[in-house]
């Protein structure tokens, strides 16, 4: 099995463990029952739930600071552009940029990976360029790409994976080559949970002058990300998948690369003066945040860095590892059930499928006993295609999920076998 | 579970394992695909008309239970019947995924899926194969899908 004790073992251990039960209270939504059962929510690869800290950031905001955000000459305006920045500069601590100025809020990771393919890539991409991704990325980290080779007549090229589900690094770096423009590599799978050796990828692509941009969406809630240490040009995320909200997500960039770029949508505050004959653009990093951003949303993801940080973000890894390794463990065991994705570098993200059952079926007998997973081929149609299945059941686990609800998964799978046969 | 029970009938579970008429005909004169993202369900339905009666009708595919069961009944259904009766038939079997309506003896078998109201993000699993149906008779141009 891909996770062993050896590698929870490897993890550094920070001095004290995640206190779970003192976690959950601090998520209000989790004391629910569904259809007469306790909730056990295990979507969280889709989104996860907020911490009462974040909701009532929110809400403070609205209820005391609210008011667009910079060139107000009033206190609010000031306040609300205060809270804004300084969400900005968590970012910058939370990723360990150089500098605030390379954090662009957007609306989330999507956004900002159509960001950097209809700036950078439109300007840099040329007939018979090529734009470099692998075969286990979200249809967020493909379509973009496919909109820019069809206007630029680029290829899109795809690194591909074994039958564990790991990038084969070998051909990956056979595909890297004077045409490539652009690396565009998600940092861990949704589906398979894979963690991709970002830095090695990085470091090949620099070797041939190649910008790389990292789908940081399921990693920046699972592990300390640090885009100094692993290099990388671009590094995007989603707020609502590190229990901030939903609507807001983040765009790091390096300063030189963000600076030579066009800007992406034009509109106000992206300016410094504006006449009918000529516009000049503003500063980094409002260049890239034209329109009002939505601000509450900025200052609910600052407080859901404050929250996670509190906690560490190495003490939830060490956690979630652990979590991984029982639920890998004991999913295993079930009868006819097989894990899709045994990479032996993994995330808390486990997809399956059972013999004889469609994992819909498998999702709504779920459901009836609390417990909520994800079904169906989680937007990575062509690594559905590529494992021959047409649709997965998929547990993903956060740092408020326990071994008991791991328990209750297991047991509802028993009673899966019961109703369907 | 007695709603699970209720929408996984064993007459569903058997068709769902067991489809009836699971192949493709060889002398189809109309035929469609049907698509549901939601959850990656896809089925091609065969019909071969004579004049206005469906004189033979299968599908291929794969798909969930509901689904399939779904197909499979509603090929076992219309065989021999005519195009208005299998539209009329249609119309009851949506009141009936959909609540609307507790459905009335015409639609034989097909009363297994009153189970189905109470689920109502299954109700585009059940009435997948129906869409695609009508799709068919109407030409089939374009793949049907749920969303």
């Amino acid at each position: 099995m891909s996770v062993t004790a050896q590698h929870v073992a490897g993890i550094s251990r920070p001095r004290f463990a995640l206190d779970v039960e003192h976690v959950r209270e601090d998520f209000p939504i989790l004391t629910q029952r569904i259809h007469g059962k306790p909730l056990v929510y295990l979507d969280n690869a889709a989104t996860t739930q907020k911490p009462r800290a974040v909701i009532e950031a929110e809400q403070r905001f609205y209820l005391r600071d609210n008011s667009n955000i910079h060139r107000g000459v009033h206190e609010l305006s000031d306040r609300a552009t205060n809270a804004y920045e300084e969400a900005r500069d968590k970012v910058r601590r939370f990723l360990n940029a150089q500098e605030s100025r390379e954090i662009i809020f957007v609306r989330g990771t999507t956004e900002a990976i159509n960001l950097v393919a209809q700036t950078l890539g439109r300007a840099r991409t040329g007939a018979g360029d090529e734009i470099l991704i692998s075969a286990m990325e979200h249809h967020s980290n493909i379509v973009p790409w496919q909109i820019l080779c069809e206007e630029k007549g680029a290829r899109l090229r795809v690194a591909p994976i074994n039958d564990r589900g790991e990038l084969i690094l070998e051909e990956f770096l056979k595909l890297l080559g004077p045409r490539t423009r652009l690396v565009s590599v998600v940092h861990i799978s949704n589906v398979l949970g894979t963690i991709n050796p970002v830095k090695a990828i990085v470091e090949a692509a620099h070797r041939l002058g190649i910008p790389v941009l990292v789908d940081g969406a399921q990693a920046a809630p699972h592990q300390r990300v640090d885009v100094q240490d692993l290099d990388c040009d671009f590094y995007a995320f989603s707020g609502h998948k590190i229990y901030g909200p939903t609507g807001v997500g983040v765009l790091y960039g390096k300063a030189k690369l963000l600076e030579a770029m066009p800007p992406y949508q034009g509109g106000g505050d992206m300016i410094s003066s504006v006449t009918f004959e000529k516009t000049t653009y503003n500063t980094l990093p409002y260049k890239f945040e034209a329109g009002t951003p939505n601000v509450a949303g900025v200052v609910g993801l600052g407080a859901a860095i404050d929250y996670i940080s509190e906690i560490g973000l190495e003490r939830i890894a060490a956690y979630e590892v652990e979590l991984l390794a029982d639920a890998t463990e004991k999913l295993s065991r079930v009868p006819g059930l097989r894990i899709i994705g045994t990479a032996r570098e993994k995330a808390a993200v486990i997809s399956f499928v059972m013999d004889g059952l469609h994992p819909h079926d498998v999702g709504t007998v779920l459901d009836q006993e609390g417990i909520a997973v994800r079904t169906g081929h989680h937007c990575a149609q062509p690594l559905m295609d590529r494992f021959k299945v047409p649709a997965t059941t998929r547990a993903s686990f956060a740092l408020y999920n326990t071994r008991q609800e791991v328990d209750a998964l297991v047991e509802g799978l028993n009673k899966v076998r019961e109703v369907l046969g | 579970m007695s709603d699970l029970r209720a929408l996984y009938q064993e007459v569903i579970l058997d068709h769902s394992k067991r489809p009836r008429n699971f192949r493709a005909l060889q002398d189809s004169n109309r035929h469609a695909e049907g698509y549901n993202p939601l959850c990656g369900d896809r089925i091609t339905l065969y019909v071969k008309l004579d004049e206005d009666r469906i004189a033979d009708i299968g599908f291929q595919g794969s798909g969930c239970a509901i689904s399939t069961a779904s197909a499979s009944l509603l090929t076992e259904t219309l065989k021999g019947k005519t195009t208005t009766e299998a539209e009329e038939l249609f119309g009851k079997f949506h009141d009936l995924v959909t609540g609307k309506a507790n459905g009335d003896a015409s639609l034989g078998k097909l009363a297994v899926f009153s189970g189905v109201s109470e689920f109502p993000v299954r109700v585009k699993c059940a009435t997948l194969a129906w869409h695609t149906l009508k799709s068919a008779l109407e030409g089939g141009e374009k793949p049907v899908t749920t969303e």
